[in-house]
């Protein structure tokens, strides 16, 4: 894929009547319309650039792993798709509407549906656990009893259910990594963001994550940007698949990739590669093949 | 590079003037338009009003007994010691109950807010509140500004009472005064403007303690150290800014209404 693939339109060829002609007209674009689009975005704070030129999409049930290095402006680039930062150039849509732009009083409508996960769950501490998973319903003036089901729904996919009335201060990490997934899962988003899922767990805690990750993917097919630097968890979100009547992950057969987990690299807030698992493998960028290494 | 560094600074002071402009109106205006976080406005007002009570009861009860302590032994020298109640009533409901209520209430409110909103900022709970579609200056600031103002005003009377009652202990049991006599000149020679002055001060210092407080909480940065700082920041401006409104609102209310 292109790292302009969402802007990309058909080459019109060489036109027959010379150059003095008026412009083709626009085509219209092709295929389903992105959840996100990235064009031309730049940020940079206090005179320093961050994210520099920055193009890429993320189409309906594709799940796109974002990479590099600590410091390379992953996690600001996931705060800018959902408008929680605002570019200083270039253009971003979500769900097909500017939000480079958009006032703060209408991205909060727009981002209710979209999920984010956070570095370390930014759960919130004075709350239970039922009431940060049900934020935003109780911000909705949804009824009580409609919240404790869907509270318990959601914590049941993250298999805490017993953690209901408890306090984040309570939790592991881990825990509280998943009761963070289960708040943003429980609208229902279309769109997930995951900033550094497993960033800090231990090996199996991160796999039951990447996991859960898989099983949204897979189950209900939510697009999703996923930021990380571990490449062991980006490739086990492109050689597995969430199998639901066993209720868990299991490999893809060999050689086989998931074609909807592509990859997105960052190097001093540039994109430099945007592409599958098998590119990524046989690209020939220096810095993807000393990160891969 | 003394004139770059005092450039940058004067930059930065009216930056943070305007940032903190902009900020306080946000707040105010949220209270004109839904969605409206009334149970917020409740907890903070038990926060602020309940919590602070004791130390603001306290500081009033041990300022009055030192002013009826101080004034008497001046007064008596003119064998004045009979207006003691009539100097503490007035000198605590004009000056020293709005001031003291406000700058004990900032030592306590101003620095938690900076540090519970600061807390919030470094650990992404408040970018977590956004993602889900929530306001935090509606759901965090303006109940606490609101609430604040309000409750500073109950607070400041509670001082005030409390500070009569102060002089009056001290003027019965330590400088062998009538009581009767102490409340009769407190109460005989309080005017209305002397009351209006005392309530307008603590709506500013209200204002003050929970803008400052929570703008610099909002504006948190560097982690834990931030924290600190912002708290320290918090606490320090408001305490001078509730000195300094003090004295521009006494000159004006001076003027608009003067002591008979």
């Amino acid at each position: 894929m292109s790292e302009t693939a969402a802007f990309d339109q058909p080459d019109p060829g060489p036109s027959p009547q010379g150059l003095n002609q008026a412009p083709p007209l626009e085509l219209p674009p092709l295929g389903p319309r992105p959840v996100v689009a990235f064009r031309n975005v730049s940020i940079a704070f206090d005179g320093k650039p961050v994210l520099q030129d920055v193009s890429f999409s993320v189409a309906p049930a594709e799940t796109r792993i974002l990479l590099g290095p600590a410091g390379v402006g992953k996690s600001v680039l996931l705060k800018l798709v959902n408008g929680l930062i605002r570019p200083d150039q270039g253009s971003i849509q979500l769900f097909g509407q500017e939000i480079a732009t958009m006032p703060e009083s209408q991205l909060f409508a727009l981002r209710t549906r979209s999920g984010m996960v956070f570095q370390e769950g930014a759960l919130f501490d004075s709350l239970t656990v039922r009431d940060n998973v049900g934020y935003q319903l109780i911000s909705e003036g949804v009824r009580d009893d409609e919240i404790d089901t869907r509270v318990h729904e959601a914590l049941r996919f993250v298999e805490l259910d017993q953690t209901f009335d408890l306090y984040p201060v309570s939790l592991s990490g881990g825990m509280r990594r998943r009761v963070a997934i289960a708040r943003a899962l429980i609208h229902q988003p279309e769109l997930i963001l995951y900033d550094s899922p497993t960033g800090g767990l231990d090996p199996v805690t991160s796999t039951t994550i990447i996991e859960l990750v898989m099983k949204e993917r897979d189950v209900y097919r939510t697009p999703s940007l996923l930021v990380t630097h571990r490449l062991q968890d980006a490739f086990t979100l492109c050689t597995h698949r969430f199998d639901k009547d066993e209720g868990h992950m299991v490999p893809l057969p060999e050689g086989v990739t998931n074609p909807d987990t592509t990859f997105l690299m960052l190097e001093e807030g540039r994109l430099i590669f945007d592409g599958s698992l098998h590119e990524l493998l046989h690209t020939d960028n220096n810095f993807v093949r000393e990160f891969l290494e | 590079m003394a004139t770059y560094s005092i450039d940058r600074t004067a930059k930065q002071l009216v930056l943070t003037v305007q940032e903190y402009s902009l900020f306080a109106y946000r707040a105010v205006l949220n209270l004109f338009s839904a969605p409206r976080y009334w149970p917020e406005f409740l907890v903070q007002s038990d926060i602020i009003g309940f919590g602070s009570a004791p130390i603001v009861i306290m500081s009033g009860f041990f300022t009055g007994g030192v002013l009826a302590l101080q004034s008497a032994a001046t007064l008596s020298e003119f064998g004045a010691a009979a207006v003691t109640g009539r100097f503490v009533s007035i000198t605590m409901i004009r000056e020293l109950g709005p001031v003291l209520t406000g700058i004990m209430v900032a030592g306590r409110n101003a620095s938690s807010m900076a540090s519970e909103l600061g807390s919030m900022v470094v650990t992404e709970q408040i970018d977590a509140m956004r993602a889900l579609g929530v306001d935090p200056m509606r759901k965090l600031v303006t109940p606490r500004l609101f609430s604040c103002i309000t409750m500073l005003l109950f607070l400041t009377i509670l001082a005030d009472a409390f500070g009569i009652l102060g002089g009056a202990a001290v003027t019965v049991f330590m400088n062998h005064q009538d009581g009767t006599q102490y409340f009769s000149e407190a109460w005989e020679h309080l005017r209305y403007p002397d009351i209006i002055q005392g309530l307008a001060k603590p709506l500013f210092s209200g204002f003050i303690i929970a803008s400052i407080g929570c703008f610099y909480g909002m504006r948190t940065s560097g982690g834990t150290e931030g924290v600190g700082r912002s708290t320290i920041q918090a606490v320090v401006t408001a305490s001078v800014l509730i000195i300094f409104v003090d004295f521009l609102v006494t000159q004006v209310l001076l003027t608009l209404l003067p002591p008979l």
